[in-house]
């Protein structure tokens, strides 16, 4: 296939987004513009001006009208899609991680770093239809868990919000009371950071990918630990195939071996793994950093990839990865 | 006024009543409009556009761009809206020549893993090209090559044998090397008769072979020794081949050395090959020394 290069960020990426319908990407990357894109061929269609941070996170709406971003600069900004006019700033006491829409659009995910003393949030909060009525006020809080979290994303019917960071146990709180439902122990689950995480399209499973080099596959009800992939370099992004029993796994590089390596080479990869056999398929190179984010598009027959080295690569599948059998 | 006015083309509203005479047909803040060839039967579209640079003079940028189709789509309503929403933010004055968006000029594949039991995949070198059914069992015993030659039509086969296949060369050494192993282990065996005499006349051969040695810069990344091999063998003889390869990457470095048995066969290759495209580059084909005369 022949990827579509799209150097629209000066800084390494942080996020990768498809709308609904899969023909707008959204990336966010350190530096302070969230950008859309046409999917189909790369071209920019418009930025996101406001931010005076890294972007870390975004999530669109179901029908790509709103757009919510997270940002270092300890706000959440909700915008309009199509117009790049900010509609709201949430602010926050410390850098702002990672968003997510619920289903329905009405309620949004927010995490906080810790931060000069505060402790790491999770909050929610409600988004109003029309953006004037729109208010601060957080639905619930939940404050605590030791360490940044990574992400935090919905889980199935909007029960449960799962959640994931750096002391690497996944767990999953009650959407309404904020309690402890389950949480992942230190043996079967990750043993570093857990950078990353990704549901599947119906939000039945969810993959992780951690430093300790490794991805793992979970049950969003039961967080029984499915599957596990493993890489040979810390995994800083994963993306779950909506289409076929595939994964796709990308990572950086251990900090030692940072001088040894060629930048020259184009030698970052995605590899894609079989979600249910755990073997590997292949790899897609070409980066010349560390991919930090990956999205699928919705209908499985492209995907892009993020690195370390500001591009975005958008890879449209060639015929006969459709047809790979194990 | 007239001097500063030319100096100036970007001045705001200049009124033409102010121009003096000579400058009226001198309309240097003007622009002429932007030019659109649309895409031709190869889907080649070319686009003038004229822009002011930095000291003020005018600059004539025109981009071919070639319009390809790569794929039915199915939209949705919506989103065939979408496509048609205008540009904001920092993407408002995009220009044609911005090169944020490009395909790649390389074809990426999704390069599977060689497990065992699983087919090899036929190399991307032309050297090996796919392996011919029932040519298998063919194994090489100089270079250990499967599938490609037998061992008396092995293309190494002048080079460093490993001490077990010293019998197998087909060099004039046999006869040398045989009259001491036949001789008996206890006959004396006068030094330069031994496998050592051997080895001085090879080296003198090799010496002579490395005046033949020719040059081959601005090799593509994969190519390996076999394919110059390859590449090289229809001129004549080759003794030896030498890619150089960065350890690091696994990539050759972009150059490489071809020995011919022959003076003249090097020469022809230089001749012919200089300049030959070969994987996307041109290759350089020279002498490695300084012309022998």
């Amino acid at each position: 296939m022949r990827p579509i290069l799209m150097k629209g960020h000066e800084r390494p990426l942080t996020f990768l987004k498809y709308s609904r319908e899969g023909d707008l990407l959204f990336s966010c990357a350190k530096d302070h513009t969230p950008t859309v894109w046409f999917a189909d061929d790369g071209e920019r269609l418009g930025t996101y001006r406001g931010h005076n941070g890294a972007v870390w996170c975004c999530d669109v709406s179901r029908d790509s009208t709103r757009l919510v971003t997270g940002s270092a600069d300890q706000s959440v900004k909700l915008w309009d899609v199509q117009t790049g006019t900010q509609l709201y700033t949430f602010n926050f006491n410390s850098p702002a991680r990672s968003v997510d829409f619920s289903v329905g659009d009405k309620l949004v995910v927010i995490t906080t770093d810790p931060f000069m003393g505060n402790p790491s949030t999770i909050q929610v909060k409600r988004i109003a239809r029309d953006p004037a009525d729109q208010t601060s006020d957080s639905v619930l809080t939940i404050k605590g868990p030791q360490g940044r979290i990574n992400r935090a994303v919905w889980g199935p019917l909007n029960k449960t919000i799962i959640s994931a960071g750096e002391d690497s146990i996944i767990r999953i709180w009650d959407a309404e009371t904020g309690n402890l439902l389950k949480e992942t122990d230190k043996e079967s689950g990750h043993q570093k950071t857990i950078s990353s995480l990704c549901m599947s399209a119906d939000k039945s499973h969810f993959l992780t990918g951690s430093a300790d080099k490794s991805a793992k596959l979970w049950d969003s009800r039961s967080l029984t630990l499915l599957k596990t992939y493993q890489m040979d370099r810390p995994v800083n992004a994963v993306a779950i195939s909506p289409l076929l029993d595939h994964v796709v796994i990308g990572g950086g590089q251990e900090a030692v071996n940072v001088t040894m390596t060629d930048r020259r080479a184009g030698k970052f990869e995605a590899k894609f793994y079989h979600k249910i056999l755990q073997d590997e398929i292949g790899g897609v190179k070409g980066h010349f950093g560390p991919i930090n984010a990956l999205a699928f598009n919705p209908d499985g027959r492209s995907f892009s990839s993020g690195g370390e080295d500001g591009y975005v690569r958008l890879h449209h599948f060639d015929p006969e990865y459709f047809s790979i059998r194990m | 006024m007239a001097a500063v006015e030319s100096a100036r083309p970007q001045a705001a509203k200049l009124r033409w009543g102010e121009l003096e005479e000579d400058d009226a047909g001198d309309l240097d803040f003007l622009l002429p409009p932007r030019v659109v060839e649309g895409p031709d039967e190869n889907g080649i579209k070319k686009t003038t556009e004229y822009r002011f640079d930095e000291d003020g003079n005018k600059v004539k940028v025109t981009t071919t761009t070639r319009v390809r189709k790569l794929g039915k789509a199915r939209v949705s309503k919506k989103a065939k809206e979408r496509r048609n929403w205008a540009k904001f933010g920092d993407a408002v004055h995009e220009d044609v020549g911005s090169r944020l968006t490009m395909v790649s000029t390389e074809e990426i594949l999704l390069e599977r893993p060689r497990a065992p039991g699983t087919k090899e995949e036929p190399s991307v070198s032309e050297g090996l090209g796919p392996i011919q059914p029932g040519a298998v069992l063919m194994v090489c015993r100089t270079c250990g090559k499967k599938g490609d030659h037998w061992t008396s039509k092995c293309p190494y086969k002048d080079l460093a044998q490993p001490p077990e296949t010293f019998v197998e060369r087909p060099s004039t050494a046999d006869a040398a090397s045989a009259a001491p192993g036949g001789a008996g282990r206890s006959a004396y065996v006068p030094p330069s008769m031994r496998g050592g005499g051997e080895r001085t006349g090879t080296e003198m051969s090799r010496r002579r072979n490395d005046e033949n040695s020719v040059r081959v810069t601005n090799l593509s990344e994969d190519t390996r020794e076999p394919d110059l091999l390859e590449l090289f063998r229809t001129f004549g003889p080759v003794s030896r081949v030498y890619v150089a390869i960065d350890q690091k990457t696994g990539m050759s470095r972009g150059f490489g050395f071809v020995n011919f048995v022959h003076r003249e066969d090097a020469e022809r290759a230089i001749n012919k090959l200089n300049g030959y495209g070969y994987d996307n580059l041109i290759l350089r084909v020279e002498w490695a020394t300084p012309r022998p005369n």
